[in-house]
């Protein structure tokens, strides 16, 4: 059974958003007018984290894509009353939307803050309501939304590598954040597999995973930046 | 019907059944201005519904507000009642007699408005039921759905065994709805045995209602206490709220005996004594939430962790200090300077405190819920939140609501349990002399025992 994770070198990761944008087409994720985004109210899966480090004037801006972190031992689903979100055995944290009665708990356990929320109806102007992709639900008000992992691609890669009769290979399944990184900086693959380029990137001296001393377990790692000497005491020391 | 009769006029306490015979026009103009109020927060729903969540003023990250801190607020009242009532049974507090009913009725109804934050604040009430389809026990939320509704049984059996004795006087007294009472009263005949099995029923439910009630308040606060957020991970949660909810619990009924003393001119049954005693509990209450409040922000002060220091100093002097300050003036330096002393220990002075422990409860929780939810550990882009007209109405309407539904059950219940006041009359008098008898040296009682 795999276990799916993600890696994200900051290094190579230029802050262009592209992922942003292309989990908003994939998934459905309905657009919000200004003046609600104003309001804090956005809602996507994936999100820059700006992060300022340092002091004046020696600052500097550690830009960092988010997603959901698909914790091993994930806070939000402990707390969920009616089990609307949970664990999959492959190691991805699910939202039954159908099932979610909208109480927020789970977006309140989460101390990534990961989760968002339908404030309204879904609205998808002009001719993003033609384009939206038919392999997502479009969620209803007041339901609680989150990254699958773009798990509806996992079900097509495995029905392709059945009707192939092959085992699913490293590179059929991966999520359309990592597929469309304009610059390569979002792996994908299975934790479990030693020979994969997540689990390879999992040991690197410069990978962390965020907010670990919370015991979350998170299956995101992230690929510290340093110098161009692929540094080792700046990353180890995280 | 002879018999009807002469029980009529030689009823002692006729004046309890007064608000029950006759209503003053001021009654309807009063339910009538708090109906307004209900229908309003009645719109403002359908308006929510209609629209989404997005009318409120929660917004990401504080998920959760007005409504989330009026359910903790109201399942913290309710604990006026049974509680209250509860313990002052036990221990044969012999001045409860008159105070008991108002505290078990304030118990049963505001419960309805905790749970009804709560159905109002979900973005799918549609599909609230999918708690009992689909229950995760994990989840702490599903311990308050399982302790309210226990909670709510407890509740209601405890304040109408109590009501059977006086739902009997109504059904014999031949007054109105003679049949509605004849049912609910269940052929009381006060019998010997009739009695024992009722005092025998209460005393078994005021020693349950007890921990059920304490696990209520525990739980509502490990809905919290359970996440890793910042100052919501506190051990000290689980009593910290059942002081909390004890204190705003004696501070409601506090100012249900004074409103109902003068609105229905019981200044024979509710005396200063009452208001007094109580004030001596609610000081008491005070300075055990002071305590708890003091030690759990000294150890997270020391503690010295960054994702709860941001928390921390956002309530003491960051944009939640004017809530935090007010919060300590109206929970603890207005209470503790009117009831500390025996002059200010009156009527007035005790409603006054009582008022100022409301509005500083009220604002302990929203100080509880916010402030964490608005400093999450990630330095996401942070909205400030404060609440619409939306949350605003409807928590006006529940007040008013509750208030109305108060109301109308001293129109069909006496609010003062008039055969307890009788049998505190009768019999307790002769009874106290006899305990108090056997606690002193040289003498060996035998009813004093029994009490025991």
């Amino acid at each position: 059974m795999p276990r799916w994770g993600m890696a994200i070198d900051l290094a190579k990761c230029t802050a262009c958003q592209a992922c942003i944008v292309a989990c908003q087409s994939e998934n459905n994720v309905p657009c919000v007018p200004p003046e609600e985004a104003a309001r804090g109210r956005i809602l996507s899966w994936i999100n820059i984290l700006p992060e300022l480090e340092g002091e004046y004037p020696r600052l500097t801006m550690r830009l960092m894509p988010i997603p959901c972190l698909h914790c091993d031992s994930p806070p939000c689903i402990l707390v969920c009353p009616v089990g609307a979100t949970g664990i999959n055995p492959e190691g991805i944290v699910r939202q039954t939307f159908s099932r979610c009665i909208g109480c927020r708990y789970c977006t309140n356990a989460c101390p990534y803050t990961r989760r968002v929320f339908n404030w309204y109806k879904p609205e998808f102007p002009g001719e993003f309501s033609q384009a939206l992709n038919p392999d997502v639900s479009v969620r209803p008000t007041g339901v609680v939304e989150k990254c699958t992992l773009c798990h509806h691609r996992l079900l097509q890669a495995r029905e392709e590598a059945r009707a192939a009769d092959r085992p699913l290979a490293e590179g059929d399944y991966v999520p359309a954040c990592v597929e469309v990184c304009p610059a390569g900086a979002m792996y994908f693959g299975d934790l479990d597999d030693p020979a994969s380029s997540v689990a390879e990137l999992a040991r690197s001296p410069r990978a962390f995973r965020l907010l670990e001393e919370l015991g979350t377990h998170p299956k995101v790692i992230y690929l510290a930046q340093g110098e161009w000497s692929s540094g080792t005491t700046e990353s180890t020391s995280r | 019907m002879e018999q009807q009769s002469q029980h009529r006029a030689n009823l002692p306490d006729a004046v309890l059944l007064q608000p029950i015979v006759a209503t003053r026009s001021s009654f309807y103009y009063l339910a009538l201005a708090l109906l307004g109020a209900t229908s309003f927060a009645f719109f403002a729903w359908v308006w929510q519904l209609r629209q989404g969540l997005g009318v409120t003023g929660l917004n990401v990250p504080v998920y959760w507000g007005v409504y989330i801190t009026n359910f903790v607020f109201f399942i913290g009242i309710s604990h006026a009642g049974t509680l209250i009532s509860a313990i002052l049974r036990l221990c044969d507090a012999e001045w409860r007699r008159s105070i008991t009913r108002a505290a078990e009725v304030i118990t049963v109804l505001v419960l309805f408005f905790g749970v009804g934050s709560v159905i109002v604040d979900l973005g799918r009430p549609d599909r609230m039921l999918n708690v009992l389809l689909h229950p995760n026990f994990r989840s702490p939320l599903l311990w308050d759905v399982c302790s309210i509704s226990l909670y709510l049984t407890a509740s209601s059996i405890y304040l109408y065994l109590p009501l059977i004795p006086d739902l009997a006087m109504l059904r014999d007294y031949g007054g109105k709805y003679t049949w509605f009472y004849r049912i609910l009263a269940l052929g009381w005949s006060g019998t010997d045995r009739q009695r024992r099995i009722l005092h025998r029923a209460i005393s078994v439910m005021a020693v349950l209602v007890i921990p059920i009630a304490i696990s209520v308040h525990t739980v509502v606060s490990w809905v919290f206490g359970m996440t890793v957020q910042p100052m919501w991970h506190s051990t000290i949660f689980g009593p910290y709220f059942v002081v909390g909810a004890i204190f705003s619990g004696i501070a409601s009924l506090i100012i249900a005996m004074a409103l109902i003393r003068r609105i229905y001119f019981l200044q024979d049954y509710l005396k200063p004594i009452h208001f007094n005693n109580l004030g001596l509990l609610l000081l008491v209450m005070a300075l055990l939430w002071f305590y708890f409040t003091f030690a759990e922000h000294l150890t997270t002060f020391y503690g010295n962790e960054p994702a709860h220091l941001i928390v921390f100093y956002s309530k003491l002097t960051g944009p939640y200090a004017p809530l935090f300050w007010s919060m300590v003036v109206t929970c603890f330096v207005i209470p503790v300077a009117l009831l500390s002393r025996a002059r200010t220990r009156t009527v007035t002075g005790t409603v006054i405190a009582s008022i100022s422990v409301n509005i500083g409860m009220w604002l302990e929780r929203f100080t509880i819920v916010v402030p964490t939810l608005s400093q999450p550990r990630l330095p996401w882009a942070k909205s400030a939140y404060s609440a619409t007209w939306v949350e605003i109405g409807m928590t006006l309407g529940f007040g008013a609501t509750f208030i109305f539904l108060y109301m109308l059950f001293t129109k069909f219940f006496p609010i003062v349990s008039i055969w307890e006041v009788q049998e505190g009359r009768e019999q307790a008098v002769p009874e106290v002399v006899a305990r108090v008898r056997s606690y002193l040296p040289g003498t060996v009682a035998t009813t004093g025992q029994s009490e025991e």
